[in-house]
């Protein structure tokens, strides 16, 4: 326990120190900018690119060998799988665009076979390199262990131009994702706007494979996304929440998992982003589960106790189970089911409500005001008083309620 | 590029008005032909609008009249033909013209307010580095009022009526400032009071000296609202101002089968009357 929290503050040495932060900028970097893969709905692709990687750090860490140097240079090995995730991506493009076939099929196809042929190429490196670990099965899964102060220097240079990249876009990129049309009309250049889009995912994919791993990555571009979507009905926070949630899951992720050696970096981050999703999956205020839960079962009362009202005023029995019980318990009825003191005055009130809303209808043409009649709002909620002083002048002297007129 | 070989093959039996686009005019194509594939959606078209009038694009389903002005605004790719805008490229002319999409091409639960979505109207002006100044923020509120929804200003697009989103993507439009107003069927699924609140921004427009035209479906209001028609299916059909283009044998041609006789005289009826 002592051992997580000092690697939470950043107390457990000065690589473990690095590594947090390095992830922590990278999820700030992925969640943003993995915001518009999310809102242009082109989350799979992301993963088609991060698996397209792998033949590419293969081949980097031959062709550095071939020449006498050292194969697991980072700098190396990201430029060669950032090479190979350009051509999957192409590659894609150019099936979707040449052929009938969709553009997940596309995807699926190029997916599996650049992943196979990257498996195949790390055998093969595993078995000519027999006895001494290449190392490179810690870009599957994300590996901090032995990661130098360049390699965060590479995620922080890079993380913070991914940021700026995702700031100066972020108005063409979202008007793409909402009306692709519009845009086009505007001017923009779509295709050169999505290509933007993809080489910056390519980008926060590359120099998180050492940390995150290629399998994982699509989870640190998605997830702070999706969690984002929970708190805010606008893209321009989004966008930030996001960042923000994928730096905290990337910084806790990378110090709990420095306190538990022999544990992949990349799991455990995912699982933090996860776990913050499922939080927000519950507790949101407007969008969560339980929010929705407890509103319909408001609404479902509020539409209960007005028709329970509406019929008390009419005279007509009421029916329902629900609403008799609903309506005993506030008092507005007696078990007989006959209307007391105070439920007679409610539903002369709302009686009173309804004509109005019905004369505010004839009389307000504009939908924008009489629009919000929805049998449930009251009309001090839309109108001024004087406009409902008018409504009653046109209305004439009030009904009374109960048969006794 | 227009190549004027393919474009006089093109047009045999159809009589030309001018070869090249008049200059005056806020739009004007000459040959155009789109294809999706291998069937032209759009095939060797003339048109010219006038400036200052409210005209109507009008043709059955399928008949290409979405892709006639996606193709004018370069929003899809032209396989031959011209478009000019008031007399230059559109590239040049970007500025000066708006664009109101067909409802259906867009994401209605994307998270933006209705605010947000009018202030995409302004990001040209506004810029990649600029800010969104309060000034700004004022005029897209002013174009809301104009179009009756400044109440709405904070609600998510998502949670409009069909009239109430075409009201926003109008004052999107209106933010833009344009010359020329490009609607790609402004009234479809509208209510009789957005349809009338439609019409008299529009109006209120050409008034200003601006120019419109729009996708029209409701023949019995082509009459009523416009003064320009331009009938099509997948070949121009007839164009001209609509006391003479917009006629019982245009129709009959456009539509072919589609209309009864029947409902053809009852429109020349109600539109004799409006
Ligand atoms: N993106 C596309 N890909 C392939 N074919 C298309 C595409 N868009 C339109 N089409 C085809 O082109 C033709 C013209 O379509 P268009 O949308 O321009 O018609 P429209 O006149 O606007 O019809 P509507 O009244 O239904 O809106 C149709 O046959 C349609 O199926
Ligand atoms: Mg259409």
């Amino acid at each position: 326990m002592s051992a997580i929290l000092d690697a939470l503050l950043l107390g457990a040495g000065y690589n473990a120190a690095l590594v947090a932060l390095g992830a922590g900028l990278l999820g700030v970097a992925a969640g943003a900018s993995g915001s518009f893969l999310f809102l242009r709905k082109r989350a799979l692709i992301s993963d088609a690119v991060a698996h397209a990687t792998l033949p590419g750090v293969g081949l980097a860490f031959i062709v550095m060998v071939a020449l006498g140097g050292d194969g697991r240079n980072l700098l190396g090995l990201l430029l060669g799988s950032a090479l190979s995730a350009g051509a999957g991506l192409l590659l894609i493009e150019w099936i979707a665009r040449r052929t009938r076939l969709p553009e997940d099929a596309a995807i699926g196809a190029v997916l599996g076979t650049f992943f196979g042929l990257g498996i195949v190429l790390l055998t093969v490196i595993q078995s000519l390199s027999a006895g001494r670990q290449a190392g490179l099965e810690g870009f599957l899964l994300g590996s901090t262990a032995g990661m130098l102060r360049a390699d965060a220097l590479v995620i922080a240079v890079g993380g913070t131009l991914a940021v700026a990249l995702t700031w100066l876009m972020r108005r063409p990129m979202t008007l793409v994702a909402f009306d692709a049309d519009y845009a086009a009309a505007l001017g923009y250049d779509i295709r050169r706007i999505d290509l933007a889009m993809m080489a910056l995912v390519m980008a926060v994919t590359v120099i998180g494979l050492k940390v995150v791993g290629l399998i994982l990555i699509v989870a640190m571009l998605i997830i702070p996304a999706v969690t984002a979507r929970f708190w805010t009905d606008r893209s321009g926070r989004l966008i930030w929440i996001a960042g923000g949630l994928g730096g905290v899951s990337g910084y806790l992720g990378a110090a709990l998992s420095s306190a538990a050696p022999n544990m992949p970096t990349g799991p455990i981050i995912v699982l933090v982003a996860a776990g913050m999703f499922t939080l927000s999956l519950f507790l949101a205020p407007v969008r969560g589960v339980a929010a929705a839960l407890l509103r319909r079962r408001r609404f479902q009362a509020r539409v209960h106790r007005r028709q329970g009202l509406l019929a008390l005023a009419h005279g007509e029995p009421i029916r329902e189970p629900y609403t008799l019980r609903l309506l005993t318990r506030q008092g507005l009825i007696r078990p007989d089911g006959v209307a007391t003191e105070a439920g007679r005055a409610q539903a002369a009130r709302v009686l009173r409500d309804e004509h109005r809303w019905a004369k505010a209808r004839e009389v307000h043409q504009d939908a924008g005001l009489s629009g919000r009649y929805d049998g449930l709002t009251p009309i001090e909620e839309v109108f001024t008083p004087d406009e409902i002083a008018e409504f009653d002048r046109r209305l004439g002297p009030p009904v009374i309620v109960g048969g006794a007129a | 590029m227009h190549r004027p070989d393919l474009a006089i093959a093109a047009h045999d039996g159809q009589a030309l008005p001018t070869d090249t686009c008049p200059a005056d005019s806020p739009l004007a194509v000459r040959g155009l032909t789109v294809s999706y594939g291998e069937k032209p959606a759009v095939f060797s078209v003339d048109a010219t609008f006038p400036a200052r009038a409210m005209s109507a694009i009008i043709g059955p389903n399928g008949a290409g009249k979405s892709t006639f002005l996606k193709a004018a605004l370069g929003v899809v790719p032209r396989l031959s033909g011209e478009v000019r805008v008031f007399g230059t490229p559109i590239e040049k002319a970007r500025d000066r013209i708006a664009y109101v999409p067909q409802r259906a091409s867009v994401d209605w639960d994307f998270p933006a307010t209705v605010l947000d979505v009018v202030q995409m109207g302004l990001y040209r002006r506004v810029g990649l580095l600029g800010r969104m100044s309060g000034r700004m923020r004022a005029l897209a509120l002013d174009c809301l009022g104009r179009v009756g929804m400044a109440d709405f200003a904070h609600r998510q697009i998502g949670q409009l009526s069909g009239g109430q989103q075409q009201r926003v993507f109008l004052a999107r439009a209106l933010a833009q400032d344009a010359d020329l107003y490009l609607l790609d069927e402004p009234f479809a699924g509208v209510d009789a009071a957005t349809e009338r609140a439609i019409i008299d921004v529009l109006k209120g427009l050409r008034d200003a000296g601006k120019s419109v035209v729009a996708v029209h479906h409701d023949l019995s209001t082509v009459r009523g609202y416009f003064d320009h028609a331009f009938l099509i299916n997948v070949r121009r059909m007839a164009e001209g101002p609509v006391e003479t283009a917009f006629t019982a044998e245009t129709l009959h041609a456009t539509y072919g089968g589609r209309l009864a006789t029947t409902q053809i005289d009852e429109v020349m009826l109600s539109g004799g009357a409006a």
